[in-house]
């Protein structure tokens, strides 16, 4: 399935990047080449095949729901590109 | 007298015991090793302070006679593993200046270990690559370059060039689709990912996290046992980690191998295979033959399918895991005039080509519509290559193949740059391994003609690493590729 100019651009807001008007042409041309490529998965008969999500055989375990490493919130803003009163802070978000 | 940098870890660690040297000059050694050779762009960060303050440590305990495994042991980590207080990049413009606050369980052993960190090494982007090349710190340059400067392969590129170069005793690397084989078969060292679930992810930025697991890259076989015994074991923090029993790695080398089955694999003999890396390959099997192991073929099917099945999964795994990477709470900020503008800014300025690439096609293939056709289908077939290994493994107890189709080529290759998939190409024995969650080990085997080291990959059943390095110490010995350095 080839995909078009206008797919390219809504993945790539779904992806929260920004492709600069001039590189959507040679965007696109490399992504049909890539899925053309993938695409020769349609090769294989994968009726009644089970998809692998893991292959760990063992199934999660259960834990206490419990604080186990508690009280770091200066550990946790200390990378913060800008952090105030104990809190990351962004651009306004409400007018 | 031999270099105290061309020493291994089992040598140098006897002598360490038998004070024949201390800590300190062993990491000095190292240390100016490093200053010599920064051309080879190895290390994006060095921490010879950190290093020497380990080493002083180390001979205290060496001389209270409580030292660890790995005792003074200099090591390099890659850029990928969280070290406390240490910046950890990916290499990776978008995590400009992070220092983590915790420790990897990985590095967190090394260190309880007795282990020294002389830095953070080179690597491909958040690990997508392989040549080294999608650093943002810019490409390694293989120590075996003659007149062109050529690429100590990827992802771990950093981590082979270094251990190869004597700028640390060994590495520590990761491994998604061939991220510690193909550099170590590139760089001519020894380097193994174990099965799936054996070393914790804990700590190590993720990049497909079905496919990712952590592994050492050594000078020789038994140093990569030494360190593998120190990385391995069952951790809460990761829930893949796996409750299996380590066994003693180093107790497996020097055995016997009489008797034992190897398989070859007929479909990795592809029609223009290489006719030096054919030729290796039918080396190491008859030097196996000679010691009496039983050589059998075997068939993998699906192989050629193994490359598109990972280039939809590992994308569709990374652009769920770099979701994070959002400029909110850590790394590179930059502004824009509403929330999703910072986002965009941040991630369209943090992000190299490959990455971005490789995030979009996963984005796309678990998009509504796509998901079936795509992601759905390449689980299907991930099981079918899983299923070819259960039952070739019904006939063998290891797997003998090449672990590249190819020796170390130029930076900057016109072919690899024009069309991402031929880059791919070149993971194209190494990454039904991962899908598979199975371990295996490259080792250098010999050079080419033109002087470039190649290396054979022993691929395990789950959890039976023992094999791989029983085999891989007979191979060693036979190759004897260390000795020939000189």
């Amino acid at each position: 399935m080839a995909i078009d100019r206008e797919t390219v651009r809504r993945v790539a807001f779904l992806s929260r990047l920004k492709i600069d008007d001039d590189k959507i042409e040679d965007t696109e041309e490399e992504f049909n080449k890539i899925l053309n490529w993938v695409e020769q998965l349609n090769e294989v008969n994968t009726d009644n095949v089970e998809p692998l999500v893991s292959v760990n055989d063992t199934n999660l375990t259960l834990r206490q729901d419990e604080v186990t490493e508690g009280n770091q919130a200066a550990a946790i803003l200390k990378n913060a590109p800008q952090a105030q009163y104990g809190y990351f802070t962004v651009p306004k978000v409400v007018e | 007298m031999t270099k105290l940098t061309e020493l291994t870890i089992a040598q140098a660690r006897d002598a360490l015991k038998k004070k024949e040297f201390s800590a300190v000059e062993l990491t000095k050694a190292y240390i100016d090793e490093m200053n010599d050779k920064r051309k080879y762009n190895a290390y994006v960060l060095e921490t010879p302070d950190v290093a020497l303050e380990q080493a002083k440590k180390s001979d205290e305990k060496y001389a209270h006679g409580t030292d660890g495994a790995l005792e003074g042991i200099p090591l390099g980590i890659k850029d990928l593993y969280c070290t406390k207080d240490i910046r950890t990049t990916a290499c990776s413009h978008i995590l400009d200046g992070f220092e983590p606050q915790y420790e990897s369980t990985v590095t967190s052993k090394l260190l309880n270990a007795g282990a020294g960190f002389l830095g953070k090494l080179n690597m491909d982007e958040f690990a997508m690559g392989g040549s080294n090349e999608t650093s943002y710190y810019g490409p390694v340059v293989n120590p075996w370059s003659k007149d062109v400067p050529l690429v100590a392969g990827g992802s771990s590129g950093g981590s082979a060039a270094a251990v190869a170069a004597n700028m640390c005793a060994a590495a520590t690397g990761t491994d998604t689709g061939g991220s510690i084989r193909q550099p170590s078969a590139f760089c001519g060292i020894t380097g193994i990912k174990p099965t799936y679930g054996r070393c914790s992810r804990y700590g190590i930025v993720a990049f497909a996290s079905s496919l990712d697991q952590a592994g050492p890259m050594c000078k020789d076989v038994r140093d990569c046992a030494i360190m593998l015994n120190v990385m391995s074991g069952y951790d809460p923090k990761d829930s893949t980690s796996a409750k299996v029993e380590v066994p003693n790695f180093e107790s497996f080398l020097n055995q016997d191998i009489k008797g034992l089955k190897i398989g070859i694999p007929s479909e990795y003999r592809p029609e223009g295979l290489n006719a030096e890396i054919a030729a290796f390959w039918d080396k190491g099997i008859e030097m196996l033959k000679a010691r009496g192991a039983e050589i059998v073929n075997i068939s993998l099917p699906h192989t050629k399918y193994a490359l598109p099945t990972y280039y939809i999964i590992a994308p569709a795994e990374a652009s769920s895991n770099l979701a994070r990477y959002d400029g909110l709470r850590y790394g590179l900020r930059v502004n824009g005039e509403h929330l999703d503008n910072m986002y965009i800014n941040s991630r369209t300025a943090g992000f190299g080509t490959e990455v971005k690439r490789r995030i979009m096609i996963g984005t796309y293939v678990l998009s509504a519509g796509y998901y079936d056709a795509y992601y759905l289908k390449a689980q299907k077939v991930r099981r079918l290559i899983r299923q070819d290994f259960l039952n070739a493994f019904e006939k063998c107890d290891i797997i003998l193949t090449p672990t590249s189709p190819v020796t170390a080529f130029p930076i900057g290759d016109e072919s690899m740059l024009e069309n991402p998939i031929n880059m791919w190409l070149n993971d194209v024995f190494t990454v039904s391994v991962n899908l598979a969650g199975l371990p295996a080990m490259s080792l250098p085997i010999g050079l080419s003609h033109d002087g470039l080291p190649l290396g054979l990959q022993l691929i395990g059943k789950a959890f039976d690493e023992g094999t791989i390095f029983k085999t891989a110490s007979a191979l060693e010995q036979d190759a004897a590729f260390r000795k020939g350095l000189k």
